[in-house]
């Protein structure tokens, strides 16, 4: 069940009640329950009672259809970038991305792979990039605050800069996927 | 007529709120018992409105479009069809002869048309959900529906309020001591009403994450939320003015919706989760036996 028409640019007129609207959603952020690489094994501890990421409003939803954050937890490999965008294209907006460790910088310990990405802002919009091989999960805790104050301060514009720029990541997506049977965009 | 369209925007409103408030302390309640902080009281207020302000772009057919409006009219609908507070002229009530029969109606109904709704959406989950519910929802209507009629045929009426008013004569008079076979049958009945464990066998996440409403988001999402948080109080209602001797003061009204409220969510917090058939079984079976006992009880 896909939608083939392309996605209108979205209107970036202020919307009503901006501030408020901006406060609740950096104050519940809902993450795909979707390990992409490694880093999917440092999300766990998130959800124990040393960590406790609830207590931020962070929570995990098992559909793209509800969330509004998606990790790429580590090396992003072809094979995977494939779901990755259909995951991403699902959900609805406004919609973010976090990155975590080195590998989706530049691809890290992985960086002459002939099967992982090296920079995945070519691909997808990132709006947080989390250091480390692998983040530990306060440094993880350290990203969303980052990527809260960003929602807050109105700065998390990945997505519109997805929408506006689509070609350019269509481009870059079809180099990578040889086998390209996805619609123009599927929501 | 504005009085009355006044009265019924600020019950749904207080509901709503209570409702989203109560949500909020049940999530807190489970965090605490996991041993961690736990998000703020105030987390399903934020959720909703989040959601409500989220773009939406899916579409899978009218009737899935529709399922959130069919939710929330009967949550609606049962509130307002339930007593609130005992001799209180401002909230508005839709009271008439044999009102409990619709009552039971209209909360199938709402369910009903959220099962239609995320059957049309598609999803293979929302399918295995919908049938896991409509399964369990006859199974506990049976025991349900068994303990009202125990009531209807001890207090010789069926109307909610007479049911109410029945028992005003102190804490002696309440049903749930004058009829405690059939009390404790609807409140075992009241865990899978408010799908809680060991009864979570529609939302199970563990096996069908989410369940229903796999395919909703955005305002969808923010008006099945709402709408839970209606129905539950109303659900909650309910049952404080079938069994517990309804409200007599707002302060009563508070305390009673509030312990009741928190009876699934500590039995929640201790069971693991049924299959599907023994959820059935144990519903067909049990809650109904121990109606019937308060029946034969009434009729010998």
């Amino acid at each position: 069940m896909y939608c083939n028409k392309k996605p209108e640019k979205p209107d970036t007129k202020k919307e009503l009640w901006q501030k408020i609207n901006d406060l609740a959603r950096a104050n519940s952020l809902w993450v795909t329950a979707y390990g992409t690489g490694c880093g999917a094994i440092e999300l766990r501890p998130l959800h124990t009672s040393r960590f406790d990421m609830e207590r931020f409003g962070i929570a995990m939803r098992p559909t793209p259809r509800q969330a509004d954050v998606l990790i790429i937890s580590g090396y992003l490999a072809t094979k995977t970038l494939k779901r990755v965008i259909r995951v991403y294209e699902q959900m609805q907006d406004p919609k973010y991305i976090v990155a975590l460790g080195s590998c989706t910088i530049n691809g890290g310990m992985y960086f002459d792979s002939y099967n992982t990405l090296n920079v995945l802002d070519r691909y997808l919009p990132v709006d947080v990039y989390v250091m480390g091989c692998m983040p530990r999960p306060e440094a993880i805790i350290d990203g969303f605050s980052l990527l809260m104050k960003k929602i807050k301060d109105g700065r998390a514009k990945g997505w519109i800069h997805y929408r506006e720029n689509l070609e350019f990541y269509r481009e870059n997506q079809k180099e990578i996927i040889s086998n390209w049977d996805l619609p123009d965009y599927n929501w | 007529m504005f009085t009355n369209i006044l009265s019924i925007v600020l019950t749904i409103f207080g509901a709503l709120c209570w409702g989203l408030l109560l949500g909020g302390i049940t999530r807190t309640i489970r965090a605490r018992i996991h041993g961690r902080i736990g998000p703020r009281v105030t987390q399903n207020f934020i959720d909703t409105w989040k959601l409500f302000r989220k773009k939406s772009s899916i579409h899978h057919g009218g009737m899935f479009w529709m399922a959130p409006m069919f939710r929330i009219t009967g949550a609606i609908c049962v509130l307002l069809m339930v007593p609130i507070v005992v001799g209180q002229s401002i909230n508005y009530n839709m009271s008439f002869a044999g009102d409990i029969f619709l009552l039971i109606y209209i909360m199938f109904f709402g369910c009903l048309g959220m099962a239609l709704g995320a059957g049309n959406s598609g999803h293979p989950y929302s399918v295995i959900a919908v049938s896991r519910g409509l399964a369990q929802m006859s199974s506990y209507e049976l025991s349900f529906s068994a303990a009202v009629i125990v009531l209807a045929v001890g207090l010789g009426t069926f109307r909610i309020e007479g049911i109410v008013e029945a028992q005003q004569a102190g804490i002696t008079s309440w049903n749930i001591f004058r009829f405690p076979f059939a009390s404790a049958a609807a409140l075992l009945a009241f865990l899978p009403m408010q799908m809680a464990y060991p009864f979570s066998i529609v939302l199970a996440p563990q096996e069908i994450p989410i369940g229903p409403p796999t395919e909703y988001s955005s305002r969808f999402l923010s008006l099945m939320f709402s709408g839970r948080a209606i129905f539950g109080v109303a659900k909650v209602l309910l049952f404080v003015n079938l069994f517990f001797g309804g409200a007599s003061s707002w302060w009563s009204l508070l305390l009673k919706t509030l312990l009741l409220y928190m009876y699934p969510v500590v039995v929640s917090s201790v069971f693991p989760i049924f299959i599907t058939e023994t959820s059935i079984r144990f519903l067909w079976f049990v809650p109904t036996a121990l109606a019937l006992v308060d029946l034969v009880r009434l009729m010998v």
